[in-house]
Parts: structure tokens; C-alpha cells; sequence
């Protein structure tokens, strides 16, 4: 085995995201070569990682923009949820009277039917 | 100062104020992300911005079984992976160069000041320089500490294609960190 056959492992190795078999381990273990490269992939990780607390300055009122944004979505939604209320109770007084409607038409024409049968 | 989960449940109940309070306090860590995701300030205000409407609108979804933050880089990888998408349709010229390294400001946090951080505007620059697909995993990964499948769900990739992604952007960086440095110790 050359430190070749394994090179294009050892981004992978460093955190475990590639795993190899006993053989290539061994190899890798007792390769200065493939040691010197971990050792610079774990520095670049190591880097990497410490960038997480390198924080960018956002521009200023960036934040308030979002803020912003936000109170705008939250007025759009009690817009909404009012709208949607007024649209439930429209939809409600319709279909109560559409019921009504129903019911009166439903009793005329049975109390019409009676009169038909007792005339007859 | 009132506890995040205090904060989180009371947003969860529809208090906006608790909710501002939480974008207040992590305002700079998602902006930057979202910075380093898109590479430019412009679309990282766009971007963080609609992380956070997203947010506020799927607040109830949260369940704590993550942290807060790590559900907000979540939402902002997701949202700057659209965001990107639509920009690539919409033009064609190179993204715009990165962000000005003495921007760069370091949370005072001795224990990280470590020989690695002689070297975090380099790294950053290089970070840059990356192609939008490779950076994005290797920021999200590298840098944020996501999972391979959060990522991969995240940006609308396989598994395989986020780790082949992190692998392509690792091997660069490496070449362009340790090949520059040899350079520079040469002359």
C-alpha cells in the first residue's frame, strides 16, 4: 500500500465521516506521510471551528429591519385571522338563514299536504 | 435577564415581544451564517430575515429536542439554499467577492485564541473562495457542527452528494491553506 492509494481518505478519516478497513488503518497509522496530512486536515478543522465564534458586523439597522418584518407579518395575521373571523360569521349567519329559509319552506309545504289530504 | 426557554415558551404562545427578544440575542450568529452561506451582506440580510419570519411562523413546531440555534441554522441554510437557487436563475455573472476580512470581529474567548486563530482571516477568505455548493457544506459542517443528514435536508441533497460536497471543499481548502503558506514561507 502507498500513501497514494489512500490519500483522497483522509479528508473523510480526520472526523470520522470516511471509516477504512483494518489494513488501510494500519497503514495510515504507520505512515508519516498520511500523518503529516491528517495533522494539517485536523489544524484546517480545528480553524474551521474557531470561526464559529468570529462573528461578521451586520450592517447597521439591519435588525430593526428584521424586526420590522416581523411586526409586519404579525399585523398581517391578525388582519388575517380577523378577516377569517368575519368571513366564518358571514358564512354563518348565511347558512343559519338559508336554514331557516328551509325549515319555513319544509313546514308550508307539509302543512299544504295535510290540507290536500283532508280536503281529498 | 429571562431564560431562552422561558422566552421560547412564551413566543410558542404567541408573545411577539419574547420573540424579538430571541432574534435580538442571536441576531449577529445567524447573520453571520447566513453571511458566510451567500457571501455577500445584501443577501445575508435578505436571507436572515426570512430565517426569522420562517421562525416566528413554525415556532410551535420547535420541540427543544435540539437547541434553539442549531433549529435556526436549520431554517437559514434551507432559506439561503433558496435564495442561492433563485439568484443562479435570475443571473449569470460570478457571485460578488467575499466579505472584507476586517469586518471580522472575534467574541472574546480566550481559550479559543488559540495558534489555529492566527490563521481565521485566511481561513475565511479561503472559506470565501469556494464555489456556493462546497461552501455551504462546509460551513454548515465544518463550522456550525450540523449533522451530514441535516445538511443533506436542508440543502435538497442526498446524503452521499453532502459528503462527497464536504470532502471536494475540505481537500481545497487544505490545498489552498498549506500551499499558499508553503508559498509564503518560500519567499
Amino acid at each position: 500500500m502507498r500513501y497514494e492509494d489512500v490519500a483522497d481518505l483522509l479528508p473523510g478519516l480526520v472526523d470520522g465521516t470516511v471509516e477504512v478497513d483494518l489494513r488501510t488503518r494500519t497503514f495510515i497509522e504507520s505512515d508519516l506521510r498520511c500523518q503529516a496530512e491528517l495533522a494539517r486536515y485536523r489544524r484546517l478543522l480545528r480553524g474551521l471551528g474557531a470561526l464559529r465564534t468570529t462573528y461578521l458586523e451586520p450592517a447597521p439597522g439591519s435588525l430593526a429591519q428584521t424586526l420590522n418584518a416581523l411586526a409586519a407579518e404579525g399585523e398581517r395575521r391578525v388582519a388575517r385571522s380577523i378577516l377569517t373571523g368575519r368571513r366564518v360569521a358571514v358564512a354563518g349567519a348565511a347558512l343559519g338563514g338559508a336554514a331557516v329559509a328551509g325549515a319555513a319552506t319544509a313546514a308550508v309545504m307539509v302543512a299544504r299536504s295535510r290540507r290536500r289530504l283532508l280536503a281529498g | 435577564m429571562v431564560d431562552e426557554t422561558e422566552l421560547i415558551t412564551a413566543a410558542q404562545a404567541g408573545d411577539r415581544e419574547a420573540f424579538d427578544e430571541l432574534v435580538r440575542r442571536t441576531y449577529n450568529d445567524l447573520y453571520t451564517l447566513a453571511a458566510r452561506l451567500t457571501g455577500n451582506e445584501e443577501d445575508a440580510r435578505d436571507v436572515v430575515q426570512d430565517a426569522y419570519l420562517r421562525a416566528w411562523k413554525g415556532i410551535d413546531r420547535f420541540r427543544g429536542d435540539a437547541q434553539l440555534s442549531t433549529w435556526l441554522y436549520r431554517i437559514t441554510a434551507n432559506c439561503a439554499s433558496t435564495h442561492l437557487s433563485r439568484r443562479r436563475r435570475l443571473r449569470t455573472e460570478p457571485l460578488l467577492p467575499g466579505l472584507d476580512p476586517v469586518e471580522f470581529r472575534h467574541e472574546a474567548q480566550p481559550e479559543a485564541m488559540t495558534e489555529t486563530t492566527l490563521d481565521l482571516e485566511r481561513i475565511a477568505r479561503a472559506v470565501d473562495r469556494l464555489p456556493a455548493k462546497l461552501r455551504s457544506v462546509v460551513v454548515l459542517r465544518d463550522v456550525y457542527g450540523l449533522t451530514h443528514e441535516s445538511i443533506a435536508e436542508e440543502l435538497g441533497i442526498s446524503l452521499s452528494a453532502a459528503k462527497v460536497r464536504l470532502h471536494r471543499a475540505r481537500k481545497r481548502l487544505r490545498d489552498e491553506m498549506f500551499e499558499e503558506g508553503r508559498a509564503a514561507h518560500a519567499v
